[in-house]
Protein backbone atom coordinates (compact mmCIF):
# COMPACT_ATOMS: atom_id res chain seq x y z
CA UNK A 1 0.00 0.00 0.00
CA UNK A 2 1.25 3.17 -1.04
CA UNK A 3 0.93 6.00 2.10
CA UNK A 4 -1.51 8.41 2.17
CA UNK A 5 -0.69 11.62 0.74
CA UNK A 6 1.31 10.81 -2.52
CA UNK A 7 -0.43 9.84 -6.01
CA UNK A 8 -1.94 6.41 -5.33
CA UNK A 9 -1.52 4.52 -8.39
CA UNK A 10 -3.90 1.49 -9.53
CA UNK A 11 -0.73 -0.61 -9.95
CA UNK A 12 2.95 -0.77 -9.91
CA UNK A 13 5.15 -3.04 -12.00
CA UNK A 14 8.65 -2.83 -13.69
CA UNK A 15 7.06 -2.16 -16.92
CA UNK A 16 4.21 0.42 -16.06
CA UNK A 17 4.96 2.79 -13.49
CA UNK A 18 3.12 5.97 -12.42
CA UNK A 19 4.99 9.88 -12.86
CA UNK A 20 4.33 13.02 -11.97
CA UNK A 21 4.53 15.67 -14.75
CA UNK A 22 4.38 19.64 -13.41
CA UNK A 23 2.41 20.19 -17.48
CA UNK A 24 0.86 17.43 -17.69
CA UNK A 25 -0.33 16.13 -13.94
CA UNK A 26 -0.36 12.26 -13.56
CA UNK A 27 0.96 10.33 -16.06
CA UNK A 28 2.14 6.79 -16.62
CA UNK A 29 5.13 5.26 -18.53
CA UNK A 30 4.98 2.16 -20.39
CA UNK A 31 7.87 -0.04 -21.42
CA UNK A 32 6.67 -1.70 -24.91
CA UNK A 33 9.19 -4.01 -25.37
CA UNK A 34 11.63 -5.17 -25.52
CA UNK A 35 10.25 -8.30 -26.35
CA UNK A 36 6.34 -7.32 -27.83
CA UNK A 37 4.99 -8.64 -30.64
CA UNK A 38 4.59 -5.01 -32.37
CA UNK A 39 8.31 -3.88 -31.99
CA UNK A 40 9.30 -6.40 -34.92
CA UNK A 41 12.31 -7.56 -32.62
CA UNK A 42 14.27 -6.59 -29.56
CA UNK A 43 12.89 -2.57 -29.81
CA UNK A 44 11.65 -0.95 -26.88
CA UNK A 45 9.17 1.74 -26.52
CA UNK A 46 9.60 3.83 -23.18
CA UNK A 47 5.87 5.84 -23.98
CA UNK A 48 4.53 8.65 -21.55
CA UNK A 49 0.71 8.18 -21.66
CA UNK A 50 -1.78 10.71 -20.68
CA UNK A 51 -5.10 8.79 -20.68
CA UNK A 52 -4.38 6.85 -23.60
CA UNK A 53 -2.44 9.86 -25.59
CA UNK A 54 1.31 9.42 -25.72
CA UNK A 55 2.86 12.43 -24.73
CA UNK A 56 6.82 11.37 -24.78
CA UNK A 57 7.89 8.48 -26.59
CA UNK A 58 11.73 7.44 -26.37
CA UNK A 59 12.53 4.82 -28.28
CA UNK A 60 15.56 2.57 -26.88
CA UNK A 61 17.58 0.27 -29.43
CA UNK A 62 21.14 -1.75 -29.42
CA UNK A 63 20.09 -5.03 -27.94
CA UNK A 64 20.86 -6.42 -31.22
CA UNK A 65 23.90 -5.09 -31.14
CA UNK A 66 26.74 -7.42 -32.60
CA UNK A 67 29.79 -5.01 -33.18
CA UNK A 68 29.47 -5.12 -36.88
CA UNK A 69 31.37 -2.15 -38.50
CA UNK A 70 34.65 -2.73 -35.79
CA UNK A 71 33.90 -6.75 -37.16
CA UNK A 72 34.73 -4.94 -40.82
CA UNK A 73 37.39 -3.16 -39.77
CA UNK A 74 39.04 -6.47 -38.95
CA UNK A 75 37.98 -8.59 -41.57
CA UNK A 76 38.99 -8.30 -45.47
CA UNK A 77 36.97 -7.29 -48.11
CA UNK A 78 35.47 -9.87 -48.62
CA UNK A 79 35.14 -11.93 -45.32
CA UNK A 80 32.48 -8.79 -44.62
CA UNK A 81 30.28 -9.59 -47.44
CA UNK A 82 28.91 -12.68 -45.73
CA UNK A 83 28.23 -10.36 -42.96
CA UNK A 84 26.36 -7.31 -44.94
CA UNK A 85 23.64 -10.32 -45.43
CA UNK A 86 22.95 -10.27 -41.87
CA UNK A 87 22.21 -6.39 -41.38
CA UNK A 88 18.71 -5.76 -42.92
CA UNK A 89 18.42 -9.73 -43.14
CA UNK A 90 14.78 -9.31 -45.23
CA UNK A 91 17.52 -7.52 -48.10
CA UNK A 92 20.32 -8.98 -48.32
CA UNK A 93 20.60 -8.61 -52.09
CA UNK A 94 20.48 -5.01 -51.68
CA UNK A 95 22.86 -4.79 -48.88
CA UNK A 96 24.99 -7.07 -51.23
CA UNK A 97 25.12 -4.75 -54.25
CA UNK A 98 25.81 -1.74 -51.90
CA UNK A 99 28.86 -3.07 -50.00
CA UNK A 100 29.62 -4.42 -53.42
CA UNK A 101 29.51 -0.66 -55.00
CA UNK A 102 31.91 0.78 -52.05
CA UNK A 103 34.28 -1.62 -52.48
CA UNK A 104 33.96 -1.02 -56.30
CA UNK A 105 34.54 2.46 -56.33
CA UNK A 106 37.67 2.41 -53.83
CA UNK A 107 39.30 -0.78 -56.30
CA UNK A 108 38.65 0.74 -59.40
CA UNK A 109 36.48 -2.34 -60.69
CA UNK A 110 33.78 -1.92 -63.62
CA UNK A 111 31.21 -4.38 -63.35
CA UNK A 112 30.21 -5.73 -66.83
CA UNK A 113 26.89 -5.32 -68.52
CA UNK A 114 25.55 -8.61 -67.58
CA UNK A 115 26.24 -8.34 -64.04
CA UNK A 116 24.71 -4.77 -63.83
CA UNK A 117 21.22 -6.07 -65.38
CA UNK A 118 21.41 -8.93 -62.78
CA UNK A 119 22.11 -6.89 -59.66
CA UNK A 120 18.91 -4.60 -60.60
CA UNK A 121 16.87 -8.11 -61.21
CA UNK A 122 17.98 -9.51 -57.76
CA UNK A 123 17.30 -5.44 -56.07
CA UNK A 124 13.59 -5.21 -57.42
CA UNK A 125 12.58 -8.73 -56.53
CA UNK A 126 14.16 -8.02 -53.26
CA UNK A 127 12.18 -4.60 -52.85
CA UNK A 128 8.89 -7.05 -54.26
CA UNK A 129 9.35 -9.10 -50.97
CA UNK A 130 10.40 -6.64 -48.63
CA UNK A 131 7.58 -4.31 -49.40
CA UNK A 132 4.38 -7.37 -49.99
CA UNK A 133 6.15 -8.59 -46.21
CA UNK A 134 5.90 -5.50 -44.86
CA UNK A 135 2.46 -4.58 -45.74
CA UNK A 136 1.93 -8.30 -44.21
CA UNK A 137 2.99 -7.13 -41.02
CA UNK A 138 1.27 -3.57 -40.84
CA UNK A 139 -1.73 -5.43 -41.38
CA UNK A 140 -1.00 -7.68 -38.33
CA UNK A 141 -0.20 -4.95 -36.33
CA UNK A 142 -3.56 -3.26 -37.04
CA UNK A 143 -5.03 -6.55 -35.67
CA UNK A 144 -5.66 -8.27 -39.41
CA UNK A 145 -4.32 -11.10 -38.21
CA UNK A 146 -2.36 -13.49 -40.88
CA UNK A 147 -4.41 -13.26 -44.27
CA UNK A 148 -2.20 -10.50 -45.30
CA UNK A 149 0.96 -11.76 -43.76
CA UNK A 150 0.31 -15.09 -45.01
CA UNK A 151 -0.53 -13.97 -48.64
CA UNK A 152 2.52 -12.16 -48.91
CA UNK A 153 4.94 -14.83 -47.26
CA UNK A 154 2.96 -17.15 -49.72
CA UNK A 155 4.52 -14.78 -52.50
CA UNK A 156 7.93 -14.53 -50.62
CA UNK A 157 8.15 -18.08 -50.77
CA UNK A 158 8.74 -17.76 -54.24
CA UNK A 159 10.90 -15.82 -54.55
CA UNK A 160 13.28 -16.78 -51.74
CA UNK A 161 13.23 -20.36 -54.03
CA UNK A 162 14.59 -17.92 -57.04
CA UNK A 163 17.39 -16.80 -54.85
CA UNK A 164 18.08 -20.19 -53.28
CA UNK A 165 18.18 -21.63 -57.15
CA UNK A 166 20.65 -18.72 -57.80
CA UNK A 167 22.72 -18.17 -54.67
CA UNK A 168 22.51 -21.43 -52.53
CA UNK A 169 20.34 -19.51 -49.43
CA UNK A 170 17.23 -18.30 -49.56
CA UNK A 171 18.05 -15.22 -47.28
CA UNK A 172 21.81 -15.14 -46.04
CA UNK A 173 22.78 -14.97 -49.83
CA UNK A 174 25.84 -13.79 -50.11
CA UNK A 175 26.07 -13.20 -53.68
CA UNK A 176 27.71 -10.13 -54.98
CA UNK A 177 31.00 -9.87 -55.49
CA UNK A 178 33.59 -7.41 -56.11
CA UNK A 179 33.77 -6.35 -59.96
CA UNK A 180 30.37 -8.56 -60.57
CA UNK A 181 28.24 -11.60 -59.21
CA UNK A 182 29.18 -14.84 -57.95
CA UNK A 183 26.79 -17.38 -60.30
CA UNK A 184 25.80 -16.81 -63.57
CA UNK A 185 22.35 -16.92 -64.87
CA UNK A 186 20.58 -20.42 -66.11
CA UNK A 187 17.85 -19.42 -68.77
CA UNK A 188 16.05 -22.14 -66.35
CA UNK A 189 16.26 -19.35 -63.81
CA UNK A 190 15.24 -16.30 -66.21
CA UNK A 191 12.26 -18.30 -67.26
CA UNK A 192 10.97 -18.96 -64.28
CA UNK A 193 11.93 -15.34 -62.94
CA UNK A 194 9.74 -14.11 -66.14
CA UNK A 195 6.94 -16.56 -65.13
CA UNK A 196 7.18 -15.08 -61.46
CA UNK A 197 7.09 -11.07 -62.25
CA UNK A 198 4.01 -11.56 -65.18
CA UNK A 199 1.85 -13.18 -62.40
CA UNK A 200 2.85 -11.25 -59.81
CA UNK A 201 0.43 -7.79 -60.46
CA UNK A 202 -2.18 -10.35 -60.42
CA UNK A 203 -0.75 -10.91 -57.04
CA UNK A 204 -1.16 -7.40 -56.41
CA UNK A 205 -4.55 -6.54 -57.87
CA UNK A 206 -5.81 -9.30 -55.19
CA UNK A 207 -3.75 -7.69 -52.08
CA UNK A 208 -5.21 -4.54 -53.23
CA UNK A 209 -8.68 -5.48 -53.48
CA UNK A 210 -8.33 -7.03 -49.87
CA UNK A 211 -6.44 -3.90 -48.06
CA UNK A 212 -6.79 -0.67 -50.38
CA UNK A 213 -10.60 0.11 -49.83
CA UNK A 214 -11.11 -1.59 -46.41
CA UNK A 215 -13.10 0.72 -44.60
CA UNK A 216 -11.82 -0.42 -41.15
CA UNK A 217 -8.08 -0.06 -42.39
CA UNK A 218 -8.63 3.26 -43.83
CA UNK A 219 -10.23 4.69 -40.24
CA UNK A 220 -7.09 3.10 -38.51
CA UNK A 221 -4.63 4.69 -41.06
CA UNK A 222 -5.62 7.26 -42.27
CA UNK A 223 -4.56 10.77 -40.85
CA UNK A 224 -2.51 8.87 -38.16
CA UNK A 225 1.32 9.49 -38.26
CA UNK A 226 1.56 12.10 -40.24
CA UNK A 227 4.88 13.68 -41.21
CA UNK A 228 5.63 17.22 -42.13
CA UNK A 229 7.87 17.28 -45.49
CA UNK A 230 10.04 19.98 -43.77
CA UNK A 231 10.45 17.25 -41.10
CA UNK A 232 11.51 14.11 -43.09
CA UNK A 233 13.92 16.49 -45.28
CA UNK A 234 15.47 17.55 -42.10
CA UNK A 235 15.82 14.66 -40.51
CA UNK A 236 17.57 12.87 -43.10
CA UNK A 237 14.99 10.22 -43.58
CA UNK A 238 14.78 8.66 -47.39
CA UNK A 239 12.56 5.70 -48.96
CA UNK A 240 9.25 5.17 -49.05
CA UNK A 241 8.60 6.80 -45.80
CA UNK A 242 10.01 9.93 -47.51
CA UNK A 243 8.44 9.71 -50.55
CA UNK A 244 5.07 9.37 -48.90
CA UNK A 245 5.07 12.90 -47.58
CA UNK A 246 5.87 14.12 -51.46
CA UNK A 247 9.28 14.73 -51.74
CA UNK A 248 10.57 13.21 -54.58
CA UNK A 249 13.90 11.74 -53.73
CA UNK A 250 14.65 8.15 -55.31
CA UNK A 251 18.71 7.81 -56.05
CA UNK A 252 17.74 5.10 -58.62
CA UNK A 253 16.61 8.31 -60.23
CA UNK A 254 19.17 11.29 -58.27
CA UNK A 255 22.30 8.93 -58.15
CA UNK A 256 21.22 7.15 -61.75
CA UNK A 257 23.65 4.45 -60.32
CA UNK A 258 24.19 1.14 -62.20
CA UNK A 259 22.42 1.01 -65.45
CA UNK A 260 18.93 2.65 -63.95
CA UNK A 261 18.88 5.02 -66.57
CA UNK A 262 18.23 2.70 -69.39
CA UNK A 263 15.26 1.76 -67.81
CA UNK A 264 11.68 3.31 -67.49
CA UNK A 265 9.82 3.26 -64.47
CA UNK A 266 7.93 6.41 -62.35
CA UNK A 267 8.35 7.71 -58.80
CA UNK A 268 5.94 7.31 -56.78
CA UNK A 269 5.01 10.19 -54.26
CA UNK A 270 2.73 10.14 -51.70
CA UNK A 271 0.32 13.96 -50.34
CA UNK A 272 -0.55 13.25 -46.70
CA UNK A 273 2.69 11.88 -45.41
CA UNK A 274 0.28 9.62 -43.21
CA UNK A 275 0.76 6.14 -42.47
CA UNK A 276 -2.38 5.57 -45.20
CA UNK A 277 0.24 7.00 -47.80
CA UNK A 278 3.17 5.01 -46.43
CA UNK A 279 1.56 1.77 -47.18
CA UNK A 280 0.12 3.24 -51.05
CA UNK A 281 3.57 4.10 -51.69
CA UNK A 282 5.00 0.56 -51.38
CA UNK A 283 2.02 -1.07 -53.42
CA UNK A 284 2.80 1.46 -56.23
CA UNK A 285 6.51 0.86 -56.10
CA UNK A 286 6.03 -2.73 -56.48
CA UNK A 287 3.99 -1.80 -59.66
CA UNK A 288 7.13 0.19 -60.52
CA UNK A 289 9.06 -2.88 -59.89
CA UNK A 290 7.64 -5.41 -61.64
CA UNK A 291 7.64 -2.79 -64.72
CA UNK A 292 11.48 -2.37 -64.12
CA UNK A 293 11.74 -6.11 -63.29
CA UNK A 294 10.06 -6.91 -66.74
CA UNK A 295 12.26 -5.13 -68.63
CA UNK A 296 15.56 -5.81 -67.28
CA UNK A 297 14.55 -9.45 -68.06
CA UNK A 298 13.44 -8.55 -71.72
CA UNK A 299 16.59 -7.06 -72.41
CA UNK A 300 19.41 -9.11 -70.21
CA UNK A 301 22.32 -9.28 -72.49
CA UNK A 302 24.83 -12.38 -72.73
CA UNK A 303 28.13 -11.53 -71.57
CA UNK A 304 30.49 -11.99 -68.52
CA UNK A 305 29.63 -11.30 -65.49
CA UNK A 306 32.60 -10.65 -63.58
CA UNK A 307 35.48 -7.57 -64.48
CA UNK A 308 38.53 -9.52 -65.45
CA UNK A 309 40.50 -7.29 -63.56
CA UNK A 310 38.72 -8.81 -60.50
CA UNK A 311 40.46 -11.50 -58.05
CA UNK A 312 38.77 -12.63 -55.40
CA UNK A 313 41.57 -13.32 -52.71
CA UNK A 314 44.00 -10.68 -51.32
CA UNK A 315 42.25 -7.74 -52.49
CA UNK A 316 44.12 -4.53 -51.00
CA UNK A 317 42.72 -1.26 -52.41
CA UNK A 318 45.18 1.91 -52.92
CA UNK A 319 44.89 3.93 -49.70
CA UNK A 320 41.60 6.39 -49.96
CA UNK A 321 37.94 6.37 -49.42
CA UNK A 322 34.80 5.58 -50.80
CA UNK A 323 30.91 5.86 -49.90
CA UNK A 324 28.61 3.45 -52.06
CA UNK A 325 25.52 3.92 -51.77
CA UNK A 326 22.35 2.84 -53.34
CA UNK A 327 18.21 2.69 -53.10
CA UNK A 328 17.36 -0.41 -50.46
CA UNK A 329 13.75 -0.86 -50.28
CA UNK A 330 14.06 1.09 -46.99
CA UNK A 331 15.75 3.73 -48.21
CA UNK A 332 19.51 4.76 -48.73
CA UNK A 333 21.32 1.82 -47.95
CA UNK A 334 25.22 3.00 -47.55
CA UNK A 335 28.63 1.73 -46.86
CA UNK A 336 31.46 4.60 -46.09
CA UNK A 337 35.11 2.89 -46.61
CA UNK A 338 38.28 4.23 -45.73
CA UNK A 339 41.44 1.90 -46.71
CA UNK A 340 44.79 2.25 -45.80
CA UNK A 341 46.19 -0.02 -48.69
CA UNK A 342 46.10 -2.96 -46.09
CA UNK A 343 43.84 -6.04 -47.01
CA UNK A 344 41.28 -4.55 -44.02
CA UNK A 345 39.51 -1.62 -43.95
CA UNK A 346 40.64 0.68 -41.90
CA UNK A 347 37.19 2.19 -41.41
CA UNK A 348 33.96 1.28 -42.29
CA UNK A 349 30.63 2.48 -41.84
CA UNK A 350 27.27 1.84 -42.72
CA UNK A 351 24.42 4.09 -43.21
CA UNK A 352 21.34 2.00 -42.20
CA UNK A 353 17.97 3.36 -43.44
CA UNK A 354 15.89 1.92 -40.82
CA UNK A 355 18.02 3.17 -38.24
CA UNK A 356 17.48 6.65 -39.40
CA UNK A 357 14.24 6.64 -40.62
CA UNK A 358 13.55 5.55 -36.58
CA UNK A 359 14.97 8.81 -35.27
CA UNK A 360 11.22 10.50 -36.13
CA UNK A 361 8.87 8.18 -34.14
CA UNK A 362 8.50 10.67 -31.17
CA UNK A 363 7.46 13.07 -33.79
CA UNK A 364 4.88 11.16 -35.81
CA UNK A 365 3.39 8.92 -32.58
CA UNK A 366 2.67 12.56 -30.57
CA UNK A 367 -0.81 12.99 -29.52
CA UNK A 368 -2.24 9.34 -30.98
CA UNK A 369 -3.08 6.24 -28.82
CA UNK A 370 -0.49 3.38 -27.86
CA UNK A 371 -2.64 0.83 -30.65
CA UNK A 372 -1.49 3.74 -33.31
CA UNK A 373 2.09 3.51 -32.09
CA UNK A 374 2.27 0.00 -33.02
CA UNK A 375 0.79 0.29 -36.48
CA UNK A 376 3.21 3.86 -36.79
CA UNK A 377 5.74 1.87 -36.02
CA UNK A 378 5.12 -0.57 -38.64
CA UNK A 379 4.36 1.76 -40.85
CA UNK A 380 8.40 3.20 -40.44
CA UNK A 381 9.41 -0.42 -41.71
CA UNK A 382 12.36 -1.28 -39.32
CA UNK A 383 14.58 -4.42 -39.26
CA UNK A 384 16.29 -4.27 -35.79
CA UNK A 385 19.45 -6.08 -37.08
CA UNK A 386 20.32 -3.44 -39.16
CA UNK A 387 19.01 -0.85 -37.06
CA UNK A 388 21.30 -2.19 -33.92
CA UNK A 389 24.23 -3.76 -36.40
CA UNK B 1 -21.38 2.67 -49.44
CA UNK B 2 -20.02 2.25 -46.21
CA UNK B 3 -18.50 -1.83 -45.64
CA UNK B 4 -18.52 -2.49 -49.53
CA UNK B 5 -14.67 -2.32 -49.16
CA UNK B 6 -14.38 -5.10 -46.41
CA UNK B 7 -17.00 -7.43 -48.44
CA UNK B 8 -14.79 -6.84 -51.76
CA UNK B 9 -12.12 -8.21 -49.19
CA UNK B 10 -13.97 -10.62 -47.68
CA UNK B 11 -14.72 -12.33 -51.35
CA UNK B 12 -10.74 -12.14 -51.91
CA UNK B 13 -10.32 -14.51 -48.97
CA UNK B 14 -13.08 -17.07 -49.96
CA UNK B 15 -11.09 -17.53 -53.33
CA UNK B 16 -8.03 -18.11 -51.87
CA UNK B 17 -9.82 -20.73 -49.10
CA UNK B 18 -11.76 -22.41 -52.37
CA UNK B 19 -8.39 -22.18 -54.48
CA UNK B 20 -6.46 -23.63 -52.04
CA UNK B 21 -8.42 -26.91 -52.63
CA UNK B 22 -7.26 -27.03 -56.08
CA UNK B 23 -4.63 -24.46 -57.32
CA UNK B 24 -1.44 -25.14 -55.82
CA UNK B 25 -0.42 -21.97 -56.33
CA UNK B 26 -2.42 -21.23 -53.88
CA UNK B 27 -1.50 -23.39 -51.54
CA UNK B 28 2.22 -23.94 -51.31
CA UNK B 29 2.82 -25.83 -48.08
CA UNK B 30 4.55 -28.85 -47.68
CA UNK B 31 3.75 -31.74 -45.07
CA UNK B 32 7.53 -31.49 -43.86
CA UNK B 33 8.75 -34.59 -42.24
CA UNK B 34 6.36 -36.78 -44.82
CA UNK B 35 7.25 -35.13 -48.10
CA UNK B 36 11.16 -33.84 -47.96
CA UNK B 37 11.52 -30.68 -49.88
CA UNK B 38 13.51 -30.86 -53.44
CA UNK B 39 16.42 -28.68 -52.90
CA UNK B 40 17.89 -26.87 -55.86
CA UNK B 41 21.18 -28.04 -56.85
CA UNK B 42 22.98 -24.77 -55.72
CA UNK B 43 21.49 -24.90 -52.27
CA UNK B 44 24.23 -25.21 -49.78
CA UNK B 45 24.26 -25.10 -46.19
CA UNK B 46 27.36 -26.57 -44.19
CA UNK B 47 31.18 -27.77 -45.79
CA UNK B 48 32.13 -30.96 -46.12
CA UNK B 49 35.68 -32.49 -47.72
CA UNK B 50 35.53 -34.46 -50.72
CA UNK B 51 37.94 -37.25 -50.87
CA UNK B 52 37.77 -39.02 -54.50
CA UNK B 53 37.39 -42.80 -53.19
CA UNK B 54 34.63 -43.40 -50.88
CA UNK B 55 36.40 -46.44 -49.84
CA UNK B 56 39.41 -44.63 -48.69
CA UNK B 57 38.45 -41.83 -47.49
CA UNK B 58 40.84 -41.00 -45.34
CA UNK B 59 43.44 -41.40 -47.83
CA UNK B 60 42.33 -39.81 -50.67
CA UNK B 61 41.18 -36.60 -49.38
CA UNK B 62 41.68 -33.62 -52.09
CA UNK B 63 42.88 -30.83 -49.27
CA UNK B 64 46.58 -30.76 -49.13
CA UNK B 65 46.17 -28.27 -45.81
CA UNK B 66 47.13 -25.39 -47.81
CA UNK B 67 45.31 -23.48 -45.09
CA UNK B 68 43.69 -20.73 -47.22
CA UNK B 69 40.39 -21.56 -45.71
CA UNK B 70 41.19 -21.10 -42.42
CA UNK B 71 42.61 -17.82 -43.24
CA UNK B 72 39.89 -16.75 -45.41
CA UNK B 73 36.64 -18.34 -43.37
CA UNK B 74 34.81 -15.06 -42.00
CA UNK B 75 33.81 -16.04 -38.12
CA UNK B 76 37.27 -18.38 -38.18
CA UNK B 77 35.43 -21.58 -38.10
CA UNK B 78 37.94 -23.31 -39.94
CA UNK B 79 40.66 -25.38 -38.12
CA UNK B 80 43.60 -26.96 -39.47
CA UNK B 81 47.06 -29.50 -38.75
CA UNK B 82 49.79 -29.96 -41.70
CA UNK B 83 51.08 -33.54 -41.56
CA UNK B 84 54.61 -33.95 -40.70
CA UNK B 85 54.46 -36.41 -43.95
CA UNK B 86 53.19 -36.20 -47.40
CA UNK B 87 51.34 -38.70 -49.55
CA UNK B 88 50.59 -38.94 -53.17
CA UNK B 89 47.60 -37.31 -54.49
CA UNK B 90 45.31 -38.22 -57.34
CA UNK B 91 47.62 -36.95 -59.59
CA UNK B 92 50.61 -39.00 -58.02
CA UNK B 93 52.05 -36.16 -56.49
CA UNK B 94 53.29 -35.77 -53.14
CA UNK B 95 50.98 -33.80 -50.92
CA UNK B 96 50.91 -32.46 -47.25
CA UNK B 97 47.28 -33.78 -46.02
CA UNK B 98 45.69 -32.40 -42.91
CA UNK B 99 46.38 -34.43 -39.87
CA UNK B 100 43.39 -32.72 -38.19
CA UNK B 101 40.40 -30.59 -40.10
CA UNK B 102 37.56 -29.36 -38.10
CA UNK B 103 34.46 -27.32 -38.60
CA UNK B 104 32.92 -25.79 -36.06
CA UNK B 105 29.73 -25.92 -37.63
CA UNK B 106 27.88 -23.72 -34.33
CA UNK B 107 30.20 -21.34 -35.44
CA UNK B 108 30.09 -21.51 -39.27
CA UNK B 109 27.53 -19.46 -41.65
CA UNK B 110 27.50 -21.25 -44.46
CA UNK B 111 28.87 -18.26 -46.44
CA UNK B 112 30.77 -20.45 -49.06
CA UNK B 113 33.82 -18.40 -49.11
CA UNK B 114 35.96 -21.15 -47.90
CA UNK B 115 34.53 -22.98 -51.30
CA UNK B 116 35.40 -19.58 -53.40
CA UNK B 117 39.01 -19.63 -52.33
CA UNK B 118 39.99 -23.33 -52.14
CA UNK B 119 42.12 -24.02 -55.07
CA UNK B 120 42.22 -27.94 -55.07
CA UNK B 121 38.54 -28.16 -54.79
CA UNK B 122 38.75 -29.95 -51.90
CA UNK B 123 36.14 -28.62 -49.91
CA UNK B 124 32.29 -28.66 -51.28
CA UNK B 125 28.86 -27.47 -49.74
CA UNK B 126 26.48 -30.02 -48.49
CA UNK B 127 22.92 -29.70 -48.62
CA UNK B 128 22.10 -31.85 -45.62
CA UNK B 129 19.78 -29.22 -42.99
CA UNK B 130 18.56 -32.09 -39.95
CA UNK B 131 21.92 -31.37 -38.33
CA UNK B 132 20.20 -30.89 -34.79
CA UNK B 133 22.57 -32.44 -31.69
CA UNK B 134 22.13 -33.09 -28.00
CA UNK B 135 25.80 -32.16 -27.63
CA UNK B 136 26.08 -28.80 -28.06
CA UNK B 137 29.69 -28.62 -28.22
CA UNK B 138 31.12 -31.87 -29.56
CA UNK B 139 28.33 -32.82 -31.33
CA UNK B 140 28.37 -29.55 -33.46
CA UNK B 141 32.52 -30.00 -34.17
CA UNK B 142 33.41 -32.10 -36.93
CA UNK B 143 35.97 -33.56 -37.46
CA UNK B 144 37.65 -34.62 -40.87
CA UNK B 145 36.42 -38.17 -40.33
CA UNK B 146 33.14 -36.91 -40.49
CA UNK B 147 33.37 -34.04 -42.94
CA UNK B 148 34.94 -36.24 -45.51
CA UNK B 149 32.80 -37.30 -48.64
CA UNK B 150 33.12 -39.07 -51.82
CA UNK B 151 32.87 -37.40 -55.05
CA UNK B 152 30.14 -39.52 -55.94
CA UNK B 153 28.20 -38.08 -52.87
CA UNK B 154 29.23 -34.52 -54.26
CA UNK B 155 27.79 -35.43 -57.80
CA UNK B 156 24.77 -36.45 -56.10
CA UNK B 157 23.96 -33.47 -54.85
CA UNK B 158 25.33 -30.82 -56.97
CA UNK B 159 25.50 -32.76 -60.13
CA UNK B 160 26.34 -29.73 -62.76
CA UNK B 161 29.62 -28.28 -60.84
CA UNK B 162 30.81 -31.97 -59.87
CA UNK B 163 31.10 -32.47 -63.28
CA UNK B 164 32.86 -29.34 -64.31
CA UNK B 165 35.28 -30.02 -61.35
CA UNK B 166 36.57 -33.26 -63.03
CA UNK B 167 36.43 -32.22 -66.13
CA UNK B 168 38.90 -29.46 -65.04
CA UNK B 169 40.82 -31.95 -62.62
CA UNK B 170 41.06 -34.37 -65.21
CA UNK B 171 42.77 -31.98 -67.54
CA UNK B 172 45.03 -30.22 -64.98
CA UNK B 173 45.97 -33.39 -64.37
CA UNK B 174 46.78 -34.27 -68.24
CA UNK B 175 48.74 -31.22 -68.44
CA UNK B 176 50.81 -31.94 -65.56
CA UNK B 177 51.76 -35.69 -66.81
CA UNK B 178 52.18 -34.06 -70.39
CA UNK B 179 54.82 -31.91 -68.96
CA UNK B 180 56.52 -34.27 -66.89
CA UNK B 181 56.67 -36.26 -69.35
CA UNK B 182 58.29 -33.78 -71.76
CA UNK B 183 60.71 -32.95 -68.83
CA UNK B 184 61.54 -36.30 -68.94
CA UNK B 185 62.17 -36.49 -72.92
CA UNK B 186 63.94 -33.57 -72.52
CA UNK B 187 66.33 -34.41 -69.95
CA UNK B 188 66.90 -37.97 -71.34
CA UNK B 189 67.59 -36.25 -74.94
CA UNK B 190 69.47 -33.56 -73.63
CA UNK B 191 73.69 -33.71 -73.87
CA UNK B 192 75.03 -32.43 -70.36
CA UNK B 193 74.99 -29.38 -69.79
CA UNK B 194 77.92 -27.13 -70.56
CA UNK B 195 79.43 -25.95 -67.53
CA UNK B 196 78.29 -22.11 -66.42
CA UNK B 197 80.51 -19.28 -67.74
CA UNK B 198 82.84 -18.21 -66.03
CA UNK B 199 81.91 -15.14 -63.74
CA UNK B 200 82.38 -12.10 -65.17
CA UNK B 201 84.82 -9.23 -63.02
CA UNK B 202 83.03 -6.45 -62.77
CA UNK B 203 83.51 -3.33 -65.24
Amino acid sequence: MLASGSAAAPFSSASVRPVHDEFHGDLLEVSMGPHHPSTHGVFRMMVTLDGETIVRLKPVFGYLHRNHEKLGENTTYLGSMPYTDRLDYLCSMTNNWAYALAVEKLAGLVPPERAEYIRIILAELTRLINHSGLIGFLMQDTGCSGTPLMYAFREREKVLDLFEALSGSRMMCNYQRFGGCRVDLTPAWVDSARRLVDAFPRFLDEFEALLTGNEIFMARTQGVGRLSPELAVNAGLTGPVLRATGVGHDLRKVDAYGLYPRFDFRVPIGAHGDTYDRYMIRVLEMRESVQILQQALRDLPAGPIMDPKAKLRGLRPKAGEAYGRIEGAKGEIGFFLISDGSPNPYRYRIRPPSFINLTVLEDLCLGHTVADAVIILGSIDIVLGEVDR
Amino acid sequence: MLGSGIIKGLAVTAKNLAGSFHDPARYVTQEFPEVQPQLPENSRNFPFLVADDGADPMGTLRCVACQICEKECPPQCIYIEKSKDKKPDAAGKLQLYPAVFAIDTSVCMSCQICVEVCPFDAIKMDQVFAIATTDRFNGLLLNREQLAKSNQYYHSIHPTEATEVDARLAAERKAAEEKARAAAAAKAAAPKPAAPPPPQPPA
